[in-house]
């Protein structure tokens, strides 16, 4: 939403009288908030008739505020749950029946488990292309079904089987109401053995990185960073690699946690967006993880950051690359590095200090966790902590563009089961 | 396939704007779109004629129904419905045989002379697209000056209505 205030309306001397109207209504765009109890049931006979079921959920799910609801239908049918970029918090990334983030960087078994569904349950997200990659090859053997509060939403990259359109906590606690009261059975012969096919992609560990390369991978970084703040603090990102690593490691227990700018791409968000937080909730630990290319965008925000005593920690991965330019380029364009380098930085410890803030460089891997508690114990202290990372680094799995659900790269030092 | 939406809007500035602007950033096609206000004067009706899958215009018909300014809208070609789109048309009518042939033409396909000179006729004729195509086509051996259409308008048969 945007308000454009004309100049002139800001003129000492104008007067403008308006008075607030007592009752706000449009005749056209109304939202249905409930969802049409017949698709709800129909959408239930086939979930619960699911012998490999999967939950795909998304950013709406935080926006509708129906975490609780989304965690309680899991639970109870004990099915496993994959969230989007923008849905991760939405349900607890530490439960044992969540299979990590689907789609280009999402996790081996969350894409394999998306590639083999017999149903699949969609929840206030869109089927982004990051998520899909090749669409003619998406979830080949399901039945989908799709709660959204946009019509628009449903059926516009993906052929959706049962649509539900309504707002998700609404359809959710309906859903969950009617769960209860129709005690269908779950096929729980059929749930235990999907449950041993994902425990077994599982095995694969497809999130592993080198722990003994004597350089600090960014992965260890963002690792360290949840384990310090408890897997408890808001943690803002710019775009690239970082924001994948942060989206991977970061364990985020709970929804508006996890605040990027998603399918914008916007490099330069993480600071503003870490500084809002903060302004919000001045005593909760706040991370912004970005990387030395995506923090320059808006690095003149360190000045507000003195201004208005905002203790952010910037939490910056510098690998002297715009990382994510420079795997597309060694992947898909020959290894020929063009405008990806960062050959010349700044001294970020100076740059801090210069606006008044702690710097600190880091560049072995023992140092990581100390500084990271340095950092959080300065409760009052802006702190720009400089990792110096593997410039070599990518981010795995990955499912190149165009590509189905099953064709992910691994990371190369080892094999897939 | 061919489609056409009915439309009704907020009679406002920007409205028609916003609809372009979804069919121009969307890769939309629009055949033809006709506008003006209907007898209540704070909505437009718009007709719209569009081609697409059946999915591209299912898309089309909901991305239309978000913006605000649209409050009602039905794709007509879905049921029984009338079309009709006003043509106007100058062609050279120099000698008395021209004259004659160009009358005969215009009774035939209902329409009508409505300016004389004596050098040309203009003419007006209505009808769905394909008889203004017609038309066009029997005037072939005449010189067309020149031609304007109003584009597709359209209505639902029977009871059915488009209101608020």
């Amino acid at each position: 939403m945007v308000v454009d205030i004309p100049k002139d309306m800001t003129d000492p001397k104008t007067k403008i009288e308006y008075e607030y109207p007592k009752e706000i209504s449009m005749r056209s765009y109304n939202p249905t908030v409930k969802g049409h109890p017949g698709q709800i049931k129909r959408a239930l006979d086939l979930i619960v008739a699911a012998r490999r079921p999967m939950i795909y959920t998304g950013g709406g799910v935080i926006l509708s505020e129906a975490s609780e609801e989304l965690t309680e239908l899991t639970k109870t049918l004990g099915y496993p749950i994959t969230n989007t970029l923008m849905g991760l918090g939405a349900y607890p990334g530490t439960d044992k029946q969540f299979v990590g983030m689907l789609g280009m960087h999402g996790t081996y078994e969350a894409n394999m488990g998306m590639h083999e569904c017999d149903v699949l349950l969609a929840i206030g997200a869109r089927f982004d292309d990051r998520v899909t990659g090749d669409v003619k090859q998406f979830c080949p053997n399901a039945k989908i079904v799709h709660i959204d509060i946009d019509p628009a939403s449903i059926s516009k990259t993906v052929r959706v089987d049962i649509p539900i359109v309504g707002d998700i906590k609404a359809v959710l606690t309906d859903m969950l109401k009617e769960l209860k009261s129709q005690k269908k059975n779950i096929d729980s012969k059929a749930i235990a053995s999907w449950w041993k096919q994902i425990d077994k992609w599982r095995s694969a560990d497809c999130l592993r990185y080198d722990r003994n390369s004597g350089l600090i991978k960014p992965q260890f970084v963002v690792e360290k960073l949840c384990e310090v703040t408890g897997g408890d603090a808001f943690v803002t990102s710019d775009v690239g690699q970082h924001q994948m690593f942060a989206a991977q490691f970061y364990n985020f227990n709970k929804p508006r946690r996890w605040i990027n700018s998603g399918g914008l791409g916007t490099m330069g968000f993480g600071m503003p967006a870490a500084l809002g937080v903060q302004v919000a909730y001045p005593d909760a630990p706040v991370a912004c993880i970005t990387g030395e290319s995506s923090i320059q965008m808006c690095i003149q925000e360190l000045g507000l950051a003195q201004q208005y005593h905002l203790p952010i920690k910037v939490i910056n991965l510098n690998n002297s690359y715009m990382g994510m330019v420079r795997q597309w380029q060694e992947f898909f364009y020959e290894k020929r590095y063009s405008q990806s380098h960062m050959e010349v930085q700044p001294d970020f410890v100076k740059l801090a200090e210069a606006y008044g803030h702690v710097g600190m460089r880091i560049d072995k891997p023992a140092d990581v966790e100390g500084a990271l508690k340095e950092a959080f114990a300065m409760k009052d202290k802006l702190v720009f902590l400089d990792f110096v990372t593997d410039e070599k680094e990518n981010v795995y799995p990955m499912i190149a563009a165009g590509k189905g659900q099953h064709e992910m790269h691994m990371a190369p030092e080892w094999e897939l089961i | 396939m061919r489609h056409i939406i009915s439309l009704l809007m907020e009679n406002e500035a920007g409205a028609l704007s916003r609809v372009a602007g979804l069919f121009s950033a969307r890769g939309y096609n629009i055949e033809s779109l006709t506008v003006a206000p209907t007898e209540d004067p704070t909505l437009s009706r718009m007709t719209l004629v569009t081609t697409g899958s059946d999915e591209i215009v299912e898309q089309i018909t909901k991305q239309l129904n978000k913006l605000i300014d649209i409050v009602k809208l039905a794709d007509l070609t879905e049921g029984e419905h009338l079309e009709r789109e006003l043509m106007l048309i100058k062609v050279v009518a120099n000698t008395a045989e021209q004259r004659e042939e160009v009358k005969r033409m215009t009774d035939i396909f209902r329409g009508r002379v409505i300016d004389v000179t004596d050098a040309m006729f203009t003419i007006e004729i209505t009808g769905d697209g394909n008889k203004l195509d017609a038309f066009i086509e029997a005037m072939q051996q005449s010189d067309i000056l020149e031609t304007v259409r109003s584009g597709t308008t359209g209505i639902s048969r029977g009871s059915r209505c488009l209101h608020i």
